[in-house]
């Protein structure tokens, strides 16, 4: 938790659920686990909108709750989970892969639930089809059963989870000193429960659905108010109540991991190339657990029978693509074996390595020149070097190579180790070496990433702000250009309207909406590479930690 | 001894000969800097422009929806307005229109601690059944015709309930209002008293004064 998460994840608070939530979120990540009272005091906020900022958050996800930390009886304490906030950034692109995965259907329902939090399989069900009715032709509805069948399937790809049954101490009123410590329950305090522990954590409940989706007259009041209402009012019961359904980021993030390395052995090598480990990846994706650091090996064999057949892949054109894929730099792929005409994996963790090690070079020779990248991707291979040797090897004059190697330095991305002969350090009687550390570098440059994705969104913030009459005044006409289109009003009438925003202000307003694209552009795309070295960072801890 | 050698040199504050950061005998050191670096340094190298094409645009639009859909979601809590420094008459019809403790939404308060939920619904709850009794029983147009009577009843009865709740209250307040409205009046009237014609702004005698002026500078 560090400064630059907090400062974001304050700003997407902020953005997605007001300025109260803002200030209660921030509060818990920076004070940890708090209390009601606490966090009541301490922010300076009536108790009843802290409450309600308390329930959006765990609605989200990005809230737990626990009681009887410090022992039965204790009030009910609140964390927030800054890596749930930042997941903020990355809705985009969930709702874009699930739209190229199981289209508009797919894409709607995995919106719903992203703006939701969380829902039942029903009302899911039931306002997706309204939505997608909405853009229907008239005449056309949308089958209630055909949303069902799209959110089983990504129930059973896992990328739907069932949220994992509460267990409220504060509400089990039994009086037992430690519920805990029964057999079959260790430690449930301490341990966060992960929704995959529960067993049907991916059942689709039996759901009596019947019907299609409503068209409603667009002339009543907004969309949204009209769902909620809906919901509110819907006294049906469909038998699956208390059944709340949740996107799991987690096998969102596998998808995107498998996406990279495909795109990257495209860009690599060929598109066919990219075709094999695409059949590798998708053959290991139910036997591979998320955390190996390799695929189940696959036999070549196997892998042949698998291939699309579209393809036109032949027997000895696979195998020669194989050994090019093993002999690869990159180490995309490994051999394991030789039985069953060779047994192939995909090195996961080596690929992520290998991407944010790229994205590592890419970020010097983008921000300090080719030539400094050199320094930089000599001193990854090479290890630890002197400085004349950094010098000699890069093959630079003496004078720049030092120049931009201090320059590196400072930026810390480059490490110095000394090392000296004598124990008083004296500077003439020690090694001085340079030295690339990947995975701290990776680091630093997540945290750059925050840091560049919040100035973004302030800078958004700074510009809506400065044109913020202009913006309000181009809404307003275009409300009235609307209500006067529904009334049939003459055409002149309408560019009367329309004049009232004069050419330099449309000027304006064109250049306003560049900027803000840019920007939300450009966060989109920060985000792709927050994801790569979060993946890279995560995928070396697990790995260290299994030995 | 080379960091002691280094006096013979001239540069005796330093416990490492130049040489081994690369600055040679002769060369004149970098000057020190005094004040921290520039909070926007220029840039040496541009930056690359962002990646575009048909994924881009989409996730570009997704972005922009979501952030315009959130404003209108139950999950985006406004506090409400603080109270300005003057008391005004259109105060009290606003009151109601965004209120702390109203939930917008129905969250499922078995997922929830209990210590969370806002008592402020139950004053609904408590009408709530009373409809789902009458709706029951009728149809057509007899449900639009109780549904009518219903609402009468229950503004009797939110205003009885509120008379008798807050009766001391809501009478001291509305006296105290009624009161200051009529200060307010007063007062407005006491201005408007004031015989506009009659204001004085001392043009007339400030001829004479403006000339013997003049006549002091001179």
């Amino acid at each position: 938790m560090t400064a630059q998460e907090v400062r974001l994840c304050g700003l997407l608070l902020q953005e997605h659920f007001g300025d109260v939530v803002e200030k209660v979120g921030t509060h818990l990540l920076r004070n940890g686990a708090q209390h009601l009272r606490a966090i009541v005091q301490e922010t300076g906020t009536p108790m009843d909108l802290v409450k309600k900022s308390l329930c959006v958050l765990i609605q989200h996800g990005a809230c737990a709750f626990s009681s009887g930390r410090k022992g039965p009886g204790s009030p009910v304490e609140y964390q927030a989970s800054f890596e749930r906030i930042l997941r903020i950034l990355r809705y985009p692109r969930y709702i874009y892969t699930a739209k190229t995965l199981y289209g508009d259907t797919g894409e709607l329902i995995i919106e719903e639930l992203l703006q939701r939090g969380h829902m039942t399989m029903s009302s899911t069900v039931k306002t997706v089809a309204d939505r997608l009715t909405l853009n229907m032709e008239e005449g056309h509805s949308m089958e209630y059963s055909e949303v069902s069948n799209t959110f089983s399937k990504l129930v059973e790809t896992h990328f739907l989870q069932r949220c994992p049954p509460v267990e409220v101490a504060g509400k089990a009123v039994s009086a037992t000193p430690d519920p805990a410590t029964t057999p079959g329950a260790p430690a449930n305090n301490t341990t966060p429960s992960t929704p995959e522990s529960f067993a049907d954590c991916y059942k689709v409940p039996h759901v009596t659905l019947i019907g299609r989706g409503k068209r409603r007259n667009s002339s009543e009041d907004g969309e949204d108010q009209r769902n909620a209402k809906r919901a509110k009012e819907d006294p049906e019961t469909h038998g699956d109540e208390g059944i709340y359904w949740q996107v799991n980021f987690e096998r969102f993030h596998l998808h995107f991991r498998d996406q990279a390395i495909i795109s990257a052995v495209a860009n690599k090598l060929d598109q066919t190339s990219s075709e094999i480990v695409r059949t590798m990846l998708r053959m290991s994706e139910v036997t591979t657990p998320p955390i190996a650091t390799c695929t189940q090996a696959l036999s070549a064999n196997e892998i042949f029978r698998s291939l699309p057949p579209n393809y036109n892949i032949s027997r000895p054109i696979l195998d020669q693509y194989l050994t090019l894929l093993v002999d690869d730099p990159m180490e995309f792929v490994g051999k394991s074996g030789d039985s069953g005409g060779g047994m192939y994996v995909v090195n996961l963790h080596r690929a992520l390595a290998n991407l944010a090690r790229a994205t590592l070079e890419s970020v010097v020779q983008e921000r300090f020149g080719s030539r400094s990248a050199r320094i930089f991707r000599l001193l990854l291979r090479k290890r630890h070097l002197e400085q004349k040797q950094v010098e000699d090897f890069a093959m630079i004059p003496a004078k720049e190579a030092k120049d931009m190697l201090y320059t590196l330095l400072s930026e810390n991305l480059v490490q110095l180790q000394e090392i000296p002969k004598t124990p008083d350090h004296a500077p003439s009687r020690t090694f001085y070496l340079y030295t690339v550390n990947q995975l701290p570098t990776a680091r630093m440059l997540l945290q750059n990433c925050f840091k560049t994705v919040a100035n973004l969104i302030e800078r958004r913030l700074f510009e809506t702000k400065e044109s913020k009459r202009l913006l309000e005044k181009s809404q307003r006409i275009e409300a009235i250009l609307a209500s006067l289109q529904a009334s049939g009003a003459e055409p002149e009438q309408l560019t009367e309207v329309e004049e009232m925003i004069t050419p330099p202000e449309k000027q304006q307003l064109e250049s306003l909406r560049h900027h803000i694209n840019k920007l939300d552009s450009a966060e989109n795309q920060v985000d792709e590479t927050i994801f790569l070295l979060e993946s890279y960072i995560k995928s070396t801890a697990t790995n260290k930690v299994i030995g | 001894m080379a960091g002691r050698g280094g006096r013979g040199r001239g540069r005796s504050n330093m416990t490492f000969s130049l040489e081994n950061l690369g600055i040679g005998r002769g060369e004149a050191l970098p000057p020190s800097s005094l004040q921290p670096s520039p909070l926007f340094p220029p840039m040496t190298f541009q930056p690359v422009p962002l990646q575009t094409g048909e994924e881009v645009e989409y996730m570009l639009a997704l972005k922009q929806e979501l952030r315009a859909a959130t404003k209108n979601l139950p999950y985006y809590i406004r506090q409400s307005a603080a109270r300005r420094d003057v008391l005004r008459y259109s105060d009290k019809y606003h009151r109601d229109e965004a209120r702390d403790s109203i939930m917008d939404w129905r969250p499922d308060w078995s997922r929830l601690p209990n210590e969370l939920c806002i008592k402020v619904r139950k004053s609904q709850k408590k009408v709530l059944p009373q409809l789902k009794g009458t709706k029951t029983t009728t149809s057509g147009k007899e449900e639009v015709l109780s549904k009518l009577e219903f609402l009468e009843k229950k503004e009797e009865i939110v205003n009885s309930e509120d008379e008798e709740d807050e009766e001391k209250k809501k009478t001291n307040e509305e006296e105290e209002q009624e009161q200051e409205e009529e200060l307010d009046e007063e007062e407005v009237e006491e201005e408007t008293d004031y015989i506009m014609s009659y204001f004085d702004n001392g043009e007339d005698f400030g001829v004479d004064s403006d000339d013997n002026m003049d006549e002091a500078t001179y």
